[in-house]
């Protein structure tokens, strides 16, 4: 007999007082917790991301549309950023001309990853009660890893439409199959005395950009 | 202690050495009451917390009532997504998938993330016999590996070590690992932090294989899902070529959805944040984007056998949070290494007993190991009732009875006039012996009576005494708090921690039970 035969049919013998008619289905779950804590306009969302996303660390800076670039340039000069690994979907005229776009190529070596300055993705939901931003490998966010080893990571987040109130609500829109990187505020540790330290491995600096029409002057 | 928990003394001959260590005491006390000061707040913020822990307890019972139909649902899942799945009996059949698995890469070297189950099942030392080196990446884990010692906190594993402990330990031990800390690196935790990172990237960067474990599985979706917050898991799950997941059979969740309920509560109860800094999930492989081969191997070293007791069976709910840690006046006491597994504290003294039998004296020792002050049943999310399953426990120590071993069912002695008996009589007697601790307890057993057992199964000579007489139910105000009130608060007591105990029990006057 298999071992997966072996621990199935323990697992049957272990939950003989489970009645026969009772399906996993049938087997109750109450499910009386909130989709969200709070109704919020879009605006009122919008403030609470930035809110948690600071709280948590996270360096926020807000924008309208046409003023996207010229703060990109402006966040990567500010720490001397010349090399920017982006994935496809970010527009050519986001990255200004004196910066080195990196593709983000699989068969580059991590090494050559670690060596650039910076990362420019896009996200694929936002969740504001959390200050959680959300990337699921779509076309303006690329491999796992491009938001993993560089020290810098910018991303861009869409308002109101890529913003959502809550965890139930940011798992209804994300796909399974999609590997998945959830971000909140960049990497800690409290293992030293449970001080808290920012950074550890993942980029020690995280820059939240939110976009937003509602912004145009 | 190398690494291993074979041959560690019963719980009360562990108790009474950390108790005497200051050092460890004055770090737990630190540790457990500033966690879980945050911990109020953070679980405060949502108002349903009390729905998302009925929730979470009844998702995990459908799932657990019905485990062979969602691990047969999940291994297809994970096949039809291109992984690989095996099954592991035991602890010795797990460590020889993983280390066949990291042979046939041709490699001698795996990055790990911290697991619990890899821990439980002694994974390091198994690669180890067969020449492959696992690194830690985990800070905490780091130093413990580091210094060769053994975790205390399913949280914060380190919690023993002071900074210029770990300075000391990073300073001498990390070049003979890798890259070498810096000659003037001083005990300032950022620096620390810094010299782990150095460290470790160079092991990440060149890393073929990874091992990690998981906090979830959907059985729906194939989906894998690891909650953690320094990136050391990121780099473990995306930068190795092959990715073998070792994972209990009970950390399975039906679907998709069934994940906002623990993806809500396991960061506010576990860390005390809203959420944690990183979660990463995957199905399967990501044709060029992370691991082309991902291998699961599913665990069930003794966890059919806690699966078989309809009162046990609950313990397998458990999402490792480590609140109920937080909260024990008996953990703070005797520290994590006390308990004589990777799983420490009440969820230890109900988890352990039930996958290794409690023929040991450790074993039989550690449903002692509790005031049953119900404070950790209270603050669980997924509602363990860790208090009833601990006199259930001790009812099989003292009275012996049917159980499953192995998936057989056995029936096993009492384990009067036995070493084991005469070590569990030490824990219960280490507990009451310890005045703060049971204090606590009668506090709380007095404002949460239902969770009081009406009979004290005490062994030995005990016994026939509980056996025939109820145990006389609390007052609604224990003669402590009693004293303490009409005597003011500082009568006849030089411990430091009153203050704190009896905001709790007020908080709890009229509370959730
Ligand atoms: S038993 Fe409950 S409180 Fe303790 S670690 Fe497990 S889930 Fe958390």
């Amino acid at each position: 007999m298999s071992s997966r035969d072996i621990v199935l049919g323990r697992i049957r013998r272990a939950l003989t007082d489970v009645p026969r008619e009772e399906t996993p289905e049938n087997s109750p779950v109450p499910r009386d917790y909130w989709d969200t804590h709070a109704r919020r306009s879009d605006a009122q969302r919008l403030d609470l991301l930035a809110e948690n996303l600071a709280d948590y660390r996270a360096l926020v800076h807000r924008c309208p549309p046409s003023g996207l670039p010229a703060l990109i340039a402006e966040l990567l000069a500010a720490r001397g950023a010349r090399s920017v690994v982006a994935p496809p979907g970010i527009p050519a005229d986001w990255l200004p001309d004196e910066i080195e776009r990196v593709a983000d190529d699989p068969s580059m070596p991590p090494r050559e990853l670690d060596a650039l300055d910076s990362v420019l993705t896009g996200c694929a939901v936002a969740v504001a009660e959390t200050g959680t931003i959300v990337l699921d490998a779509g076309a303006d966010q690329g491999r796992r890893r491009i938001s993993l080893v560089p020290d810098h990571h910018i991303c861009v987040v869409r308002a109101p439409e890529q913003i959502v109130d809550s965890v139930p609500q940011a798992l209804a829109r994300l796909d399974p199959s999609r590997p998945q990187t959830w971000i909140s505020g960049p990497s800690a540790t409290s293992d030293i005395e449970l001080d808290r330290v920012e950074g550890v491995h993942g980029p020690r600096t995280l820059e939240v950009v939110l976009v937003s029409a509602a912004d145009e002057g | 202690m190398s690494g291993t928990y074979l041959g560690m003394p019963s719980f009360p001959t562990a108790a009474a050495a950390s108790t005497r260590d200051m050092r460890l005491r004055g770090n737990l006390r630190h540790a457990t009451h500033t966690i879980r000061a945050k911990r109020e707040q953070a679980v405060a913020e949502l108002g349903d917390w009390q729905e998302l822990r009925a929730a979470g307890a009844a998702l995990k019972e459908r799932t657990l009532r019905h485990l062979d139909h969602y691990l047969e649902q999940l291994e297809d899942a994970v096949t039809a997504a291109g992984g690989h799945v095996h099954w592991a009996q035991d602890a010795a059949e797990a460590n020889r998938i993983v280390t066949d698995l990291v042979l046939r890469t041709g490699e001698s070297e795996v990055v790990k993330v911290k697991s619990m189950a890899t821990q439980e099942i002694g994974l390091n030392d198994a690669l180890a016999r067969a020449g492959i080196s696992a690194h830690e990446t985990d800070l905490a884990e780091l130093i413990v590996q580091l210094g060769d010692d053994l975790p205390s906190h399913i949280l914060v594993p380190a919690i023993h070590r002071n900074r210029d402990e770990i300075r000391d330990i990073f300073r001498s031990k990390m070049g003979d690992r890798g890259r070498a800390a810096p000659k003037n690196l001083s005990d300032d935790p950022r620096e620390l932090a810094e010299a782990a990172r150095l460290h470790l990237r160079e092991k990440f960067l060149n890393a073929k294989v990874g091992v990690s474990g998981a906090n979830f599985m959907v059985a729906e979706t194939g989906t894998l899902v690891v909650v953690e917050s320094e990136g050391n898991g990121r780099m473990c799950l995306t930068l190795p070529e092959t990715l073998i997941s070792v994972v209990g059979i009970e950390k399975v969740v039906p679907t998709w959805q069934d994940l906002e309920v623990f993806l809500q509560t396991l960061p506010r109860s576990s860390t005390a944040e809203r959420m944690n800094p990183y979660t990463s999930t995957w199905t399967g492989t990501t044709d060029e984007d992370g691991p082309s081969d991902f291998h699961l191997v599913l665990l069930d070293n003794g966890r059919t056998d806690a699966l078989a007791d309809t009162v046990g069976r609950q313990a397998l709910r458990c999402i490792r949070c480590s609140a109920c840690l937080n909260v024990c006046p008996v953990y703070e006491r005797a520290g994590g290494h006390a308990y004589g597994s990777a799983y420490p504290g009440p969820i230890g003294a109900i988890l352990t007993p039930q996958l290794r039998g409690v023929g040991s004296e450790l074993d039989a020792s550690l449903p002692y190991a509790s005031s049953l002050c119900g404070a950790c049943y209270e603050v669980c999310p997924v509602a363990i009732d860790i208090p009833e399953v601990l006199v259930h426990l001790r009812e099989r120590v003292v009275e012996g009875g049917t159980v499953s071993v192995r998936g057989r069912r056995t029936t096993v002695k009492p384990a009067k006039g036995h070493a084991a008996e005469r070590a569990a009589m030490r824990a219960a007697r280490w507990t009451f012996e310890h005045p703060r601790a049971l204090r606590a307890g009668m506090r709380m057993a007095s404002h949460a009576r239902r969770l009081t057992p009406r009979r004290l199964p005490l062994p030995g000579a005990g016994r026939a005494w509980s056996d025939s007489r109820d145990l006389p139910r609390p007052a609604p105000e224990s003669f402590r708090d009693w004293w303490r009130r009409t005597r003011g608060p500082d009568a006849g007591s030089a411990d430091s921690g009153k203050a704190e105990v009896r905001e709790r029990g007020e908080r709890r006057d009229g509370g959730a039970r």
